[in-house]
């Protein structure tokens, strides 16, 4: 019952929504440049389904390129900041630094280091960058996260210092994985989707160029289903990502 | 046999700029004894215990030890399981950092298992345990050792009445098989005085031992040792001395 309640009240909403918003433009006659009516974004998504869905098979093979990218080097950095204190005081004011800059503001020179031929590099190392804190801090986060006196059984047992992570540290730390992964791939989607737009025409084709060309030539329609296309795959991709966080914790729990 | 397990000579730990936490402090084991730390909060017992253990080192005195690593084992207030092992492979684990093969780690853990009633609890995780049986558990995986010294840091806290008085009498009964000397640090005076041979009663501000007497009568407890006259008599007297400590000037 609760759950037909959960899926009934947000699609009713829609569908009042997308009603007052067709009747809208059909009643004031508004210019379809402006704000076209949901039918025509509707007609224009049927028109357009091939090459959307190849451009966003392109930001999603883009998003996930970058995630793994993500969890690789966050993971691997993270691990060597727990094995020696000196390197985390080094590490983290840079990756402070790094996290607080803009994207946007980098991603002109990745462009240029990726090379104007590679744009699909530029993306995905900028949308890697992105997806890389929430990752490394969840890590660093959850590598110190032991129970204390679970440390304490690992002192009285003359535990050493790789014993201890592989033994304690590195389980302790699976739930805050878990997480920062989830949040990770949000930010990866994001993060690609704003490479895109910077990296500009002519590269790499997914959802932000097709929303960009659409733009420019005023088909206002076509970047309407863009950017459906682009809203049901970030809940698709978030909605998987939760269920494995889930299912993952519960192998961890052991229910 | 040597003359004590672990002691505590002239100790004095202090934390910091809040001054002296405990001490100075004397206190011997003798093998096989059941000693009791009893005390209000922030006496300093907890850390006695964890001193008496090697966690923690002295500002000043000396801790002699003669059992060696491996050979103390702690339960702490909470169970304290790793939630991503099962029952087994946590009762396991100090076996296994000490270097024992994996495989003779686990016919043991099992063993252990079974000496505190769980038998049929090897494969289950933490998260499907009562309070009750995560304690059992702790107290498995502080028993795998077979440690010389046993430090029970209020391990039954969190637990109600029944399942606290059906673990006091499975630690006796497990102390008379190999006869492990046993700390206990408690809240309970009757704990205290139903668990052990001789209660050492601690008071506040620095942590000092205020007082020590012996509780006589057999190990195990016999039925309905509760209600004889000589353990309301115990009871009493460590009440009074605790009572003592509570006023004494900070």
């Amino acid at each position: 019952m609760k759950r037909l309640a959960d899926i009934l009240a947000p699609l009713v909403l829609i569908i009042a929504l997308l009603g007052a918003w067709e009747a809208a433009c059909r009643l004031l006659e508004v210019p379809a440049y402006f704000l076209p009516a949901p039918s025509a974004v509707a007609a224009s998504l049927w028109a357009d389904a091939p090459t959307l869905a190849t451009s966003a098979y392109n930001t999603l093979a883009m998003a996930l390129a970058a995630l793994i990218l993500a969890s690789l080097s966050a993971q691997a950095l993270a691990l060597l900041v727990a094995l020696s204190p000196i390197l985390e005081r080094a590490i983290k004011p840079l990756a402070v630094v790094l996290q607080v800059t803009p994207v946007v503001a980098i991603a002109p020179l990745v462009v240029i280091w990726a090379g104007i031929d590679n744009p699909e590099r530029a993306i995905i190392a900028l949308a890697a960058l992105v997806a890389f804190f929430p990752i490394f801090s969840g890590a660093i986060t959850g590598l110190k996260a032991a129970d204390p006196d679970l440390e304490r059984l690992f002192d009285l047992y003359g535990a050493g210092r790789v014993k201890r992570l592989v033994r304690l540290r590195l389980p302790s730390a699976v739930p805050f994985l878990l997480e920062g992964h989830k949040v990770a791939a949000g930010l990866a989607l994001i993060g690609a989707v704003v490479a895109e737009f910077v990296a500009g025409s002519g590269g790499a084709q997914g959802l932000a160029w097709r929303i960009l060309e659409a733009g420019n030539r005023l088909q206002t329609a076509r970047m309407f289903a863009a950017l459906v296309v682009l809203g049901l795959m970030g809940a698709l991709l978030y909605a998987g990502l939760a269920r494995l966080e889930r299912s993952g914790l519960r192998w961890w729990r052991g229910r | 046999m040597e003359p004590f397990v672990a002691e505590l000579a002239q100790v004095e730990v202090e934390y910091g700029a809040s001054g002296l936490a405990l001490g100075p402090v004397d206190l011997a084991l003798s093998p096989g004894e059941i000693t009791a730390l009893v005390g209000p909060s922030g006496c300093g017992k907890s850390t006695a215990l964890r001193l008496l253990a090697g966690l923690e080192s002295p500002t000043r005195g000396e801790v002699r030890r003669t059992a060696r690593r491996g050979e103390s084992a702690v339960v702490f207030q909470a169970p304290t399981l790793a939630p991503w092992l099962s029952a087994r492979d946590n009762v396991a684990l100090p076996l296994e950092l000490s270097g024992v093969a994996r495989r003779e780690a686990r016919t043991r853990a099992e063993a252990a298992l079974a000496r505190v009633g769980l038998a049929g609890a090897a494969g289950a995780r933490p998260a499907q345990l009562s309070g009750g049986m995560a304690m059992r558990v702790s107290l498995a995986r502080a028993l795998v050792t077979e440690p010389r010294l046993l430090l029970l840091d209020e391990p039954f806290a969190a637990l109600d009445e029944i399942t606290r008085r059906a673990l006091a009498d499975d630690v006796l009964r497990l102390w008379a098989e190999t006869r492990p000397a046993i700390v206990f640090v408690t809240h309970s005076v009757e704990e205290a005085v139903y668990m052990a041979s001789r209660v050492v009663v601690f008071s506040r501000g620095p942590g000092r031992i205020a007082g020590e007497m012996s509780v006589a009568g057999p190990t195990p407890r016999p039925e309905g040792f509760r209600t004889t006259a000589g353990f309301r008599a115990s009871v009493e007297a460590v009440s009074t001395v605790l009572a003592k400590g509570m006023e004494a000037p900070a």
